[in-house]
């Protein structure tokens, strides 16, 4: 596919599902606009993080740091502080963004498994502070009753303001992916040893990637804290981490619009799901193992098979995951 | 506080006894870790696991039998380790060669499992498992009295150690296990079936997690979601001892321990924030761990 | 223009390379040559900031690069390639060429510009010049061997270097690929007038092009000089040559 044609499919993608997005809460009663708002809220957190895992191949299992870092602390700017809210919105993001710079300068020194390991070591620090923290951060109780800003208190207006900040932010990404940045990711992702032959500073490179990748996560742990109106402790535990790394999955981690999928795939199941069994877990579990076993390349890649066995696409006969070309 | 020599002498033992109980654990994630490859999130669910199979046994069946609880950590260890062969077999080497993330999250998913069955059998109340007759009390150490069931768990972490230790350098078994770290090729070229190491390592793991489980039981409560504290604690033993390194496991247990016990008697709110330092500090200097070499390139 | 002095390495205990000094000379072709283990490729790994050298240092035109990691070496000028081949395999040949401009020309931090359209001049021009012009669009893991170590040599020309290190540029080639890729190495280095230090097992390649020739055995220099005067050095010839320099003297 040329460049120029790509381009245009995303942005096709990107208007369809907005305008889907966009007529929800003309058509529906105020639960579909809180779903969609916390999908809204996922397919950022996913596509942020799949910048990593897609496009850089780093596996991180601590990003719900970066979310609840931000989460917090728009929810104590806000409150504790009464900043005013676009400054608290835009220090909260910043924030997170530090966050992961000072621990992605420990964690991108390391490889695969053992970066695995030290970022969700990190993550559980930041969990660890959120729950002890309670004089900041309301501890176990969580922090309740983040004074939002009047204009964000009807959900429709929040659904609005969420849905275009994520179509934005979103927008941002997708350039992020496709630039020279983006071109040069990929190289380091596959050949990290041939990349640093070409003179890239591969550190750096994924650095610069861990600081996109959450600072973009705390635009959306900044929108979960205005969907909720309070933080719970909960967004920075291990969990978290996981569920955004099995969207991304479930969706396919190859292509763009894959985690997006999977975020909004996955929350519609979690909510169709409770409503029979407190034991979700269990569910999830299960649809885990089989995205693993039989779904390698996510629900994307069912797409992409169909539409390769009609002939439409060429190539691409081997399923193996990682031989799946971005977008 | 820490002036006064018996009160300094318990914060010390408390913290070899945290250590080895950590170690245990670590030895059996490094051991799968370094042969491997496989980064096993469940760990700690295998601990969990063990130390309520350790319940069940020690509590239920066996209540007031002498010796219940030795019977209850055999019985931990054979449940894990069939649950191990089952889920080696069945599924995880299925999973081999894959990019990491596709094991991690295997593993992870043993996590939800594991943490909802054990809702389920046991529900979410706190259980403890009583010390064994033998080893209750304190001991008289000349500076300080120590329960007698810490000491224990101290001997059972170093004779742990050592078993492995014996295990890995002076057997035929540890031998193949080290021939699978550098080379698998060379391994099945020797005739060797690796499957079967790489399953016998997995098996082993799990195994010392689920004894380790149930004796740590009765020094310490059960709950569901504990797991999630022990393997991140896990975690740091091995990223400051060096990845696949039992030494450095153990050196990182007992590092660990330490910390935990002066931090809780220190800044009592923040030891773990004190753990994290000390991680980062040892990182700074050596970001493969203490005894970690650096992976090839 | 590449100093070498006193280069050694050790492997506990054992000296893999030991009292290395080599200059190789600006535009030069110099070849390294020694039998299985002499530490051809431990020289290679110490010079590209692989290994870190337990003595002595490396110098590009009067800079001491000793020791410093690769991408610093391709910033100052020291282009380097594989034996096993080594491209981005999923990537297009283009992608590939495209990747290494970006990171020659600094582009690498560059968030917003649209990769794709970025120096795909340049790109045309280098698979032009190494012919690989008719399989620019296919991904890199579909090329026959060959291609890929054409491949491979097309990206370390894209950071346009000084000097460039080749280790065993025709591994694995069948004769007519090698006497392919040699020609284009040569051509290519004398159109563009870079240093070439190459290791090499075809004794018939060495002779044929090599302008200056170093035998290394057992990890310490045995001769360093013009070929022809290496091939008649009786000591090069006990310890190493032996048969293979009347297929040499064919050649040259």
């Amino acid at each position: 596919m040329s460049p120029a044609i790509e381009a245009r499919n995303a942005a096709l993608v990107a208007i369809g599902a907005a305008a889907i997005f966009a007529a929800i809460p003309m058509f529906f009663g105020d639960f579909a606009v809180y779903l969609g708002a916390e999908i809204l809220i996922y397919i950022l957190f996913a596509l942020a993080f799949n910048l990593m895992l897609g496009q850089g191949g780093l596996v991180s299992f601590g990003h719900a740091a970066y979310f609840a870092i931000s989460g917090y602390a728009l929810a104590i700017l806000l409150t504790t502080y009464s900043w005013p809210f676009w400054p608290a919105f835009i220090a909260a993001i910043v924030l997170a963004g530090i966050a992961a710079l000072v621990i992605g300068y420990f964690c991108i020194r390391l490889t695969a498994i053992y970066f695995a390991m030290l970022t969700l070591a990190f993550s559980q620090l930041v969990w660890a502070i959120a729950f002890k923290w309670d004089d900041v951060t309301g501890g176990d109780e969580g922090f309740i009753g983040v004074a939002v800003p009047v204009w964000l208190v009807e959900p429709s207006s929040f659904y609005y303001f969420a849905l275009g900040t994520v179509l934005v932010a979103g927008t941002l990404l997708w350039v992020i992916t496709h630039s020279a940045f983006g071109r040069v990711l990929r190289a380091t992702k596959e050949n990290p040893q041939r990349a640093e032959f070409l003179g890239l500073n591969v550190r750096r490179v994924r650095l610069v990637t861990f600081v996109i990748s959450g600072t973009f996560t705390g635009i959306a742990g900044a929108l979960f804290t205005l969907f909720n109106r309070s933080v719970f402790v909960e967004s920075a535990w291990w969990t978290k981490s996981a569920e955004v790394l099995i969207m991304s999955i479930l969706g396919g981690v190859g292509s763009f619009f894959g985690p997006a999928l999977g975020a909004a795939v996955l929350i519609l199941l979690d909510r169709a799901i409770t409503e029979f069994t407190q034991y979700w877990p269990t569910v999830l579990g299960i649809i885990l193992i089989l995205v693993l076993f039989f779904l390698p390349d996510g629900l994307i890649g069912l797409f992409r098979r169909k539409r390769a066995e009609d002939g439409d696409e060429l190539g691409d006969a081997d399923p193996a995951p990682s031989r799946t070309p971005a977008e | 506080m820490l002036t006064n020599p018996m009160f300094l002498s318990m914060t010390i033992l408390n913290g070899i006894s945290i250590g080895m109980v950590i170690f245990v654990i670590a030895a059996g994630l490094t051991l799968i870790l370094g042969v491997l490859r496989v980064l096993n999130f469940a760990h700690g669910a295998f601990f969990m696991l063990g130390g309520y199979v350790g319940w069940q046994v020690a509590e239920v069946w066996l209540d007031g039998v002498p010796g219940a609880l030795w019977i209850a950590a055999i019985a931990a260890g054979l449940v894990l380790a069939v649950l191990a062969l089952i889920i080696e077999r069945t599924m995880l080497k299925h999973l081999y060669g894959r990019e990491e993330y596709y094991q991690l999250l295997f593993t992870f998913a043993l996590v939800l499992l594991i943490n909802d069955a054990v809702k389920v059998i046991w529900g979410t109340d706190i259980l403890t498992i009583a010390h064994p007759d033998s080893l209750r009390g304190a001991m008289d150490l000349g500076i300080t009295f120590y329960p007698k069931y810490r000491l224990f768990l101290c001997a059972v972490g170093i004779v742990v150690a050592v078993l492995l230790w014996l295990l890995v350098s002076k057997t035929r078994w540890g031998r193949l296990t080290r021939a699978a770290r550098m080379d698998r090729e060379m391994l099945s070229a020797l005739g060797v079936r690796v499957s079967l190491v790489y399953a016998s390592v997995f098996v082993l793991g799990a195994m010392l997690a689920g004894i380790g489980g149930a004796l740590a039981a009765a020094d310490r409560s059960l709950y569901p979601g504990m797991d999630a504290d022990i393997i991140v604690r896990t975690f740091i033993v091995v990223i400051i001892g060096g990845l696949g390194s039992l030494w450095g496991a153990f050196l990182g247990a007992l590092i660990l321990g330490l910390i935990t016990a002066f931090g809780t008697v220190l800044v009592p709110e923040f030891e773990l924030v004190l753990i994290y330092l000390m991680m980062i500090a040892i990182l700074m200097f050596r970001p493969w761990g203490l005894l970690g070499r650096e992976e090839a390139r | 223009m590449l100093t070498i002095r006193d280069l050694g390495v050790n492997f506990s205990g054992f000296w893999a390379l030991k009292d290395v000094d080599l200059d190789v000379s600006e535009k030069s072709r110099h070849a390294i040559i020694g039998p299985n283990g002499a530490g051809k490729s431990t020289l290679f790994n110490a010079i590209t900031g692989y290994l870190k050298p337990t003595t002595g240092r490396v110098n590009l035109d009067g800079q001491d690069i000793t020791g410093r990691p690769p991408h610093e070496l391709v910033k100052s000028g020291l282009g380097r390639s594989f034996q096993r081949v080594n491209v981005f395999q999923d990537l297009t040949v283009f992608e590939n060429i495209q990747a290494a401009l970006l990171a020659h020309h600094s582009r690498a931090y560059d968030l917003f510009t649209p990769g794709a359209r970025l120096y795909r001049a340049e790109a045309e021009a280098i698979l032009e010049q190494v012919g690989l012009k008719d399989e620019a669009n296919r991904v890199a893991a579909t090329l026959a061997y060959g291609k890929q170590k054409q491949l491979e040599f097309a990206l370390s020309l894209a950071s346009e270097p000084k000097i460039l290190l080749l280790d065993e540029p025709t591994a694995g080639m069948s004769p007519r690929e090698t006497s392919e890729i040699l020609d284009l190495i040569v051509r290519i280095q004398e159109a563009q007038g870079f240093t070439l230090l190459f290791t090499e097992h075809d004794m018939e390649f060495v002779f044929a092009i090599a302008e200056t020739l170093t035998v290394l055995v057992q990890g310490r220099p045995l001769a360093t000089g013009a070929p022809a005067d290496v091939r008649d050095d009786p000591e090069v010839q006990r310890v190493y040559l032996g048969g293979h320099a009347s297929g040499g003297k064919d050649a040259a």
